[in-house]
Parts: C-alpha cells; sequence; structure tokens
C-alpha cells in the first residue's frame, strides 16, 4: 500500500467495522455509515485530485496494477500467444499474440511483469532484451500480413542493461523497430498502461495513437537514475519527477501523447473491471476511426506527428 | 669564479607575472606518447606512433571530408528552447549558455551539405563537447532536415555519431526525437538513398538506439565505445565486472554490428569508393543520356 492511500484504508476499515457491528448489534447506524462513505469518497476525490508526479508513479508500479497480461485476457474473448524471436529465443518481458476483441481481431503486444519473485525472475521486471523487441517486430509483420490492427501495451522500467543484451545489439533492435513501425500498414495503436522508460518503452511506441492511462508516466529517463545523474544522488526523485514533467497530462499537454485514459477513483487496480470496460471502448473506437483512412494516409500521418514534436528556437 | 653567479637573493616570481608553456601544442595519448598538435592535425587526428584516434568534433570532420574544406551549413543558428522549464542544480538555458561558450557551437549536432571527391553528400556530425553530445529537440531537428535535404535532393546521408544519449533536460521531448530521426530514416530508406552511419567515440544511449543503428552501412572508428547502456549502468545491474573489450567497436563489429572499422586516416577514401560504387548506376544513366542527347543532336 502507497502512503497517500493509508488514510483511505483506515477510513474503509473502520466502515467495514462499523457495517458489521451494526448488522450484528442490529442497531441503526444507517446515517453514521453513509456519512462515514461520503468522507472517504470526498477524501478519495481529494487525493487522486491532487497526486503529485511522484505520487503517479507509485501509482503506475503499483504492486496490485493490472499487468498486459491481465488486460489481454480480459479483453479478449480468444488469444494465441505466440513466442520467439525466430533467432536466439522466446523473450518473457515481451509477450503477444493474436486476440479477438468484441469479434474483431487484433495482435496484441506488451512488456510483461512479474507479480511475485519467481514471475519477476522470469518476466526480468519486464525488461526486454534485444529478442524481446525482435519478437515484437516479427508480430507487428505477421499483424500486417495478415491485416490485423496492432495494440501495443507499454509497462517497462527500460530495455535491459545487461552484457547478452549488448551482444546481441539492445539499440539495433529498438532502432529498427522505430524505423518499422513507421511503415506498418495497419493501424496502431499504443496504450501506456504503466510505466513508460525510455527508448524501451518507444520500441514498441510508434503508433497512430498514443494514449496513456492517467496515472502513468512516459519520460527519457527514470526519476530515479534522473536524480542519481543530474544531483549525484538518489534522494531527489521527487524533484527528478517534477522536472521531467513525466506524467499524461504533461505529455498530453505537450502533444507527445494522443490522449488519457481515465483510470476509476483510486487508480486501475481498485476497480480492474471498470478499467477493462474503458479500455475496450477506447481501443474499439480508436481502431474504427483509424479504419477511415488508408495506409498511406496513416503511414504519413503517423510520420509527420512525430515530425513535429521539438521545441527550438531559430 | 663560477661562470654565472647569482646575484639577487630568494627571486619571488607573483602568479600572474609567470609565463606559461601554451596549452594546445602537445598531445598526449592514453599509451604516453606526445604528438605535436600541428602533427596530429595534419594526421587526421590520428596519433602516428600508436594510432590513438583522438576525439574530434563536426568542424574537423568537416575539415577531414569536405573537399577544400568548402562546405554549405544547414540551420546554423538553431538553438534549444526550454520547453519544460527544467531545473536540477541549476537552470537547463544557462547550461545551455555556458556550453555555448566554451564550445562556440550552438548545441550539439551540425549539419552540412559540400561535395567529397567530387560527390554530394549531407552530413550531420555531432559534438560530444556540448553537453556530453545528448539529443534535444535541436539535434533531432537538425538531423530530420538534414535527411529531408537528403531526401529532396538524391543526396547521400552520412551520420557522424558521438553522444551519451537523449538529453534529460529535453525529457519527453527528447525521447520523441528518437522517433522524429527514424521515422525521415524510413523515409530515406524507401526512396533508395544510401545512409551511412559513423558510430564514433562514444555512441551510447537512444542515439545507439535510433538513427546510428540504422544505415545501411554502420561503420566505426578504432577503439571506439558503441553500445546501448553505458558501462556504468551495466555493471551495477549485473553486479559484475564486465569483459576486458567490452563494448569496443571491435566487440560490436564481432557480433555483427558494424559493416567495417576504418582508420580515420582512410575514412574519405573508404566513404568516396563505396559512395562511388553505389552511385555507378547513376553515372550510366548520366552516360545513356549523354549518349541520347548525342545522338538525337546527331540526327537534327
Amino acid at each position: 500500500m502507497l502512503d497517500f492511500e493509508k488514510p483511505i484504508a483506515e477510513l474503509e476499515a473502520k466502515l467495514s467495522d462499523m457495517t458489521k457491528i451494526a448488522s450484528e448489534s442490529g442497531v441503526n447506524m444507517d446515517e453514521t455509515i453513509k456519512s462515514l462513505e461520503n468522507k472517504i469518497e470526498d477524501l478519495k476525490k481529494d487525493t487522486f485530485a491532487n497526486l503529485t508526479r511522484w505520487q503517479r508513479v507509485q501509482l503506475s508500479r503499483h504492486p496490485d496494477r493490472p499487468y498486459t497480461l491481465d488486460y489481454i485476457y480480459e479483453l479478449t474473448d480468444d488469444f494465441v500467444e505466440l513466442h520467439g524471436d525466430r533467432s536466439v529465443s522466446d523473450d518473457k518481458a515481451m509477450v503477444g499474440g493474436f486476440g479477438t476483441i468484441s469479434g474483431k481481431t487484433y495482435m496484441l503486444i506488451g512488456q510483461q511483469k512479474g507479480r511475485n519473485t519467481k514471475q519477476r525472475q522470469m518476466r526480468n521486471f519486464g525488461m526486454a532484451n534485444p529478442e524481446g523487441y525482435r519478437k515484437a517486430l516479427r508480430l507487428m509483420k505477421l499483424a500486417e500480413k495478415f491485416n490485423k490492427p496492432i495494440i501495443t501495451f507499454i509497462d517497462t522500467p527500460g530495455a535491459f542493461p545487461g552484457i547478452e543484451a549488448e551482444e546481441r545489439g539492445q539499440g539495433e533492435a529498438i532502432a529498427k523497430n522505430l524505423r518499422e513501425m513507421f511503415m506498418l500498414k495497419v493501424p496502431v495503436i499504443c496504450l501506456i498502461i504503466g510505466e513508460g522508460a525510455s527508448g524501451g518503452a518507444l520500441g514498441i511506441g510508434i503508433g497512430d495513437r498514443v494514449l496513456m492511462l492517467e496515472n502513468t508516466w512516459y519520460s527519457v529517463i527514470s526519476p530515479e537514475s534522473c536524480s542519481s545523474i543530474l544531483w549525484r544522488s538518489w534522494d531527489y526523485k521527487e524533484q527528478a519527477a517534477e522536472a521531467l514533467k513525466l506524467t499524461a497530462g504533461d505529455m498530453k499537454s505537450f502533444k507527445m501523447i494522443d490522449g488519457i485514459v481515465k483510470e476509476p477513483l483510486g487508480g486501475a487496480h481498485t476497480d480492474f473491471k471498470k478499467m477493462s470496460s474503458t479500455l475496450k471502448r477506447t481501443i474499439t473506437k480508436t481502431t474504427n476511426e483509424l479504419e477511415t483512412l488508408t495506409p498511406e494516409e496513416r503511414i504519413n500521418q503517423r510520420i509527420d506527428k512525430f515530425s513535429q514534436m521539438g521545441v527550438f528556437n531559430e | 669564479m663560477a661562470w654565472f653567479t647569482r646575484k639577487d637573493k630568494g627571486i619571488r616570481t607573483p602568479t600572474e607575472a609567470k609565463k606559461e608553456a601554451p596549452d594546445g601544442i602537445w598531445y598526449k595519448t592514453p599509451s604516453g606518447k606526445i604528438v605535436h598538435m600541428r602533427e596530429l592535425k595534419s594526421n587526421s587526428y590520428v596519433s602516428p606512433e600508436d594510432g590513438y584516434h583522438v576525439r574530434i568534433g563536426s568542424e574537423e570532420y568537416f575539415e577531414i571530408l569536405f573537399d577544400n574544406n568548402k562546405f554549405t551549413e544547414l540551420d546554423p543558428e538553431m538553438t534549444s528552447a526550454d520547453p519544460l522549464d527544467f531545473v536540477d542544480t541549476k537552470p537547463y538555458p544557462s547550461r545551455i549558455k555556458q556550453s555555448q561558450a566554451k564550445t562556440d557551437l550552438k548545441d550539439a549536432v551540425r549539419t552540412a551539405h559540400g561535395k567529397i571527391d567530387g560527390l554530394d553528400l549531407c552530413v550531420a556530425c555531432m559534438d560530444f563537447n556540448f553537453i556530453g553530445g545528448s539529443m534535444g529537440s535541436v539535434v533531432g531537428e537538425k538531423i530530420a532536415r538534414a535527411i529531408d535535404y537528403s531526401l529532396k535532393n538524391k543526396v547521400p546521408f552520412l551520420m557522424i555519431s558521438k553522444s551519451g544519449g537523449a538529453r534529460m533536460m529535453e525529457a519527453g521531448f527528447s525521447l520523441m526525437q528518437m522517433g522524429k530521426t527514424s521515422a525521415k530514416l524510413a523515409l530515406l530508406d524507401k526512396a533508395g538513398i544510401p545512409f551511412v552511419s559513423l558510430l564514433t567515440d562514444p555512441t551510447t544511449g537512444g542515439v545507439t538506439a535510433s538513427f546510428a543503428m540504422l544505415g545501411d552501412f554502420n561503420i566505426s572508428e578504432p577503439g571506439a565505445l558503441i553500445g546501448f547502456a553505458g558501462p556504468r549502468v551495466i555493471r551495477e545491474t549485473i553486479g559484475k565486472d564486465l569483459p576486458k573489450g567490452f563494448q569496443s567497436a571491435e566487440f560490436v563489429l564481432e557480433h555483427g554490428f558494424l559493416d567495417f572499422i576504418v582508420d580515420r586516416r582512410n575514412l574519405k577514401r573508404r566513404l568516396v569508393t563505396l559512395l562511388k560504387m553505389l552511385n555507378e548506376e547513376k553515372a550510366e544513366t548520366k552516360k545513356e543520356a549523354k549518349k541520347v542527347e548525342k545522338k538525337e543532336s546527331a540526327s537534327r
């Protein structure tokens, strides 16, 4: 539980105690219960309307936060997971496959984090190796071949910085994805569902629509690493988060993303069903919009959009 | 009597009156070889004794490559804005100003077109001295426009990378420059215009993970550091020392991500040889066209 969630949880515990006492003793406490419920609602609204950037970063990493496969299983009627990059191995930090959402087939790809120690190790904390990016590209090309729209789920603390990753060309793998994604003929929607850290996120993040969930972050570096480099200490992460302006609201105002997907009050993890149905509607609506364009129009708009990004004097 | 006798005792020269040997006349390589700057310059900034490639910037590369050092610079006045009002230990604009004063550069890349051995070429060359060659909006935009120039004029593009990666002070904007430059390179690729990427010491981070690795030809200089994650980050992540030569150009070549490593003294010649091979067809069509012209004028 996060610090700013605690006061809410305390009141909720009090509420459940009170309800229990009321039902056991038969005393009418409706009014008190009602007022406590209102108090909780107000506190939630107040807390979540005024989150600092660092608090949003914390929410994006909440241990109960839904991960890529949680969404995929919830959103799809059928899902066929596909494995491997056909060259080195199957990267378990990057998952993907064909799935149907409301009767329509999509290619769904994303970084996958683990829920417990064992899973986290298997998923490498959601940090893909080059073969993960190459697997993602292979699946995107498959989607293009069979004319299916692509949805990517971005949730990574970064591409993995390891010896083997360097030997197998982490930089080249990401670079190639960037270039190739611009030329994909099918619609591409990118959803940032948790952490969007740097090149590791962008490696599956070139889309016709890039959308961020309300409590996620997307930037060139994590606040912790930024703090350690610029302040030469790990203690300035809150300031770094503020300076980086990495929230969905920030990124939307700078036109670096196309939209924000609203989360349930308290965050995606507090009402997973509601979050999923919002996402489902968003995916269907956005895909329909994109399918009114020709592949050439989509490619041109995709390239133009990214070409506009940047602020300078001349 | 001695041939020289000190007349005054206890001579003290005040610091401001001391004359120093002028800086920058001699260069000492990491292996300890000493070379005169003039000699170094005439040797493409490669130490003649041990082949050490000194880190150089756009000014030197342009001089090495362009015929008679003649070129037209693109967007020479473009400078960084401060879209995020970024302040760490000091405000971003003052960092920029400081770097500009120190380096006499506007930002971390310069772009130009000109001729090398008579062939047209558009070059973007990064300057590591400017905030570690970091990529922000200016670097991304200037490279994008240089690629636009190549596209429009059907001129081969040479990217000389030398960078620690994306510039933190422009956060998301820096990240998106990876996308922007890759988008332009996708167009260049589609148009069939040659793109040579020269990765020089050091090339890491977001630069490696975008344009630097996308060349039709990825080439490098001896001993250059090339990688995605910096060595320090990797060491901290895996908690082990890194093998000798890890992330050197030779290592990257061995793992299949470079086409060749070229001694800087041969850089221009190798580039010209390669570009002429690719240009063969064009030369042929030009000849054909001339023949047709001649025939036409003859028949008239």
